[in-house]
């Protein structure tokens, strides 16, 4: 009886949390496009409503809501469809649409998309040989074997956004590290800028009018497509021009005053000998002069970026973040320090963080509490700030790479492919949470996960916090150090 | 307005081989009169020129140059992205509008994209204006000739392309706008003669006009027109 009211319970959550990840989906993710495949949809709103329940688990645990065997069964469960998720129903589909958006294999679409599935479980297979993860004793096909590769490539995703963040969040926050910008530079570049196009402009009109000649002289002249084809375009170019000279110079005057007021007034360097432009010549340099226009406008969106920030920081908001910067960055720093002396020391910790502050409370400064009641309500509080800010923090950074990345042909392989690194990272939240549980949490982890070497994947997610971290300094150094050169040189 | 899903980004990811509505095809099939073969983002704003002869056929024929300047980026983008593309903006003397007809979402942001482009963008929440809420007031008293182009309709299936061409038309209408559908990779949907060029070539005398011809009285022999493409809005922008 208890079972099913459990069940219902749960149930409830997962329908409540699908509806949240539908939502998401169709007002952040998608909000450009139009959702034709709905297979899609489902799909992330499933995996997100999954993921969700795993955390809810955790917390029930430590609050000790519902039955505890009702509670392992559907820790069972709701692993055992996540995995299936991840493994099987995600890559699939993955492939599917990959293949249906190359036009040649449209017709045997299933089969290659079969192929691209075993290929990724060849590779997924493969992930886990390298890995002192497991011991040997365990089947093929266990929910183990699944867990402990899903993990590696979870822990890997998690240390390089941790690491990245953990740098580029003070870089962002603190005005210390922003460039003066005042309006006379942005209008200084904005006026570059469009003395750029303006040549551009210039330099497509004469390759227009010389197509135009050459198209009524008869000589059509296709863009050359290929390798024959530039090899073609090469000898019969020089060729065209000098038999279509007089004509061109003299139909010139008659039709076209202004044509011959730029002929007669600019005679520069790309015109050959004839007077007639040399049309090579006159694409290169427009294709430079793009190039530059390119960069002039990156250049011109950033030092805008710039100033707003700038406005920004001066009002009460900007100057709050500016204080939460500091107060990260030392925690950045301490991160790294404890990063490094866990690999330097071959470190493992024990404890949690809840007690051993507890105990630090206790033995150190002598205040005596109940230290089970707070213990529980303590961990949860932490386990619940743990979890909502990385979900939280996760959703953020899988909108903005998507709105970086997709178009609407890649649309779907996108968001498919975001729920699949939003399955990994969840599945090895679950792993790392673990360590900052007290013990007697911990044990349904431990029961439900099997026997993972747990500490090998902290020692992981030390080492490529470590790297992430220190390439995103040298990283952030290097670009914070090119920005100011490029102002010197306007 | 074209709901270019060209983010300033340099380089193609693979994937995104064929990106956006398709302005920059767009573009090089009404200068070159040719596909263009490899299209890639739009990173900033590119411009091109098209020899227009205006008033073909009749005595005051004159030949003018028209630049299209199509300029990239999503009605979405950040405030600094939207404020360097404001530099375009100035001086328009036309405007054409793309959107992608497989794509609903891209002709609802035309609003959004012809506020901008008239600098009169007063939503910057990201609220949509729907067909509902749109004020033609704001057109009403809008100078600049207007012209509605949607892309991709070889990708429309027969059975739907109805539905979709209702729509559009309705969409042509609030702009006051003439409507043109075709295929950027299909040369034969601007060819000389059809009702689509014919509908352009008036598009363009109209923008030529407007620029000479109403506000002086004296015809300023044939300097170019700028039109800019903002996202999918061409705007034309005199050069003197």
């Amino acid at each position: 009886m208890s079972f099913l009211i459990d069940s219902s319970i749960m149930v409830t959550s997962q329908v409540l949390f699908f509806g949240f990840g539908w939502l998401f989906f169709m007002r952040q993710l998608f909000k450009d496009y139009e959702v034709r495949q709905y297979v899609v949809q489902v799909i992330f709103s499933v995996t997100f409503a999954f993921s969700c329940t795993m955390f809810e688990l955790i917390i029930f645990e430590i609050l000790g809501v519902l039955n505890s065997s009702s509670r392992y069964f559907h820790w069972k469960l709701n692993l055992c469809v996540i995995l299936l998720i991840l493994v099987f129903m995600v890559p699939f589909y993955i492939g599917y649409f990959v293949v249906s958006n190359i036009r040649l294999l449209h017709r045997q679409k299933l089969l290659f998309a079969c192929v691209l599935w075993l290929t990724f479980m060849y590779f997924f297979w493969k992930l886990g040989d390298p890995f002192p993860i497991l011991s040997p004793k365990h089947g093929i096909l266990s929910i183990e074997q699944l867990i402990s590769r899903v993990g590696v490539i979870g822990v890997t995703l998690m240390a390089l956004l941790s690491g990245f963040g953990a740098v580029n969040c003070p870089y962002t926050y603190m005005s210390y590290f922003l460039r003066n910008v005042t309006d006379a530079d942005i209008l200084a570049l904005e006026r570059r800028l469009l003395q750029t196009m303006d040549m551009i402009v210039s330099k497509k009109k004469r390759i227009a009018v010389a197509h135009r000649t050459m198209f009524q002289r008869g000589e059509v002249h296709n863009k050359p497509t290929g390798f024959w084809g530039m090899i073609k375009s090469v000898t019969t170019s020089v060729a065209g021009s000098e038999s279509i000279l007089h004509l061109h110079v003299g139909t010139c005057l008659g039709r076209w005053p202004q044509l011959s007021s730029v002929l007669k007034g600019k005679a520069l360097g790309s015109f050959d000998y004839a007077g007639l432009p040399d049309l090579s010549l006159i694409q290169q340099e427009v294709d430079a002069l793009e190039e530059l226009s390119r960069q002039l406008f990156l250049e011109t969106a950033d030092l805008h970026a710039t100033k707003e920030r700038i406005e920004y920081s001066k009002t009460f908001q900007g100057k709050y973040f500016n204080f939460l910067g500091y107060f990260f960055s030392i925690y950045c720093v301490w991160k790294i320090f404890m990063a490094t002396i866990n690999i330097v020391f071959d470190r493992v910790g024990k404890t949690d963080p809840v007690t051993r502050g507890i105990e630090i409370t206790v033995n150190y400064l002598g205040i005596q509490f109940d230290v089970k009641f707070w213990s529980q309500h303590i961990s949860f509080i932490l386990v619940g700030i743990i979890i909502v800010t990385s979900i939280r923090g996760l959703l953020i950074t899988l909108t903005k790479f998507f709105y970086a990345i997709s178009s609407s042909k890649s649309s779907n392989v996108i968001v498919l492919l975001l729920a699949q690194i939003m399955g990994m990272y969840f599945v090895s939240s679950v792993l790392l949470i673990r360590m900052s549980m007290p013990l007697e949490y911990r044990t349904i982890i431990t029961e439900v996960l099997g026997e993972l070497q747990f500490n090998f994947y902290h020692r992981w997610f030390d080492v490529i916090f470590l790297v992430s971290a220190l390439s995103s300094i040298l990283f952030l150094y290097l670009a914070h150090k090119q920005a100011p050169e490029k102002h010197m040189a306007l | 307005m074209l709901l270019s899903q060209a983010r300033p980004l340099i380089g193609c990811c693979p994937l995104c081989a064929f990106a956006g509505v398709g302005k920059s095809s767009l573009v090089h099939l009404l200068c070159q009169n040719q596909v263009l073969g490899n299209p890639s983002w739009t990173v900033g704003c590119s411009v091109d020129v098209r020899i227009h002869d205006y008033k073909e056929g009749t005595p005051e024929e004159k030949t003018y140059y028209i630049e299209l300047w199509d300029v990239g980026g999503s009605v979405g983008s950040a405030t600094s992205v939207k404020s360097t593309r404001a530099v375009f903006y100035n001086l328009l003397n036309g405007i054409i509008l793309v959107h992608d007809l497989t794509n609903k979402k891209s002709s609802q942001n035309l609003y959004r994209w012809s506020l901008e482009a008239l600098n009169r963008d007063v939503a910057p929440t990201g609220v949509l204006v729907t067909n509902g809420d749109y004020d033609r007031e704001q057109f009403a008293d809008n100078q600049i000739p207007l012209l509605v182009i949607g892309t991709k309709l070889d990708q429309i299936p027969e059975t739907k392309r109805n539905e979709v061409l209702t729509r559009t038309a309705f969409l042509a209408e609030d702009f006051n706008a003439e409507e043109i559908n075709l295929d950027c990779t299909n040369p034969r949907y601007l060819a000389a003669g059809s009702s689509n060029a014919v509908k352009l070539s008036r598009f363009f005398d109209k923008v030529i006009e407007k620029r000479y011809f109403l506000r002086d009285g004296n015809q300023i022999p044939g300097f170019t027109e700028r039109k800019r493409f903002g996202g999918g809005t061409l705007k034309s922008l005199h050069y003197d």
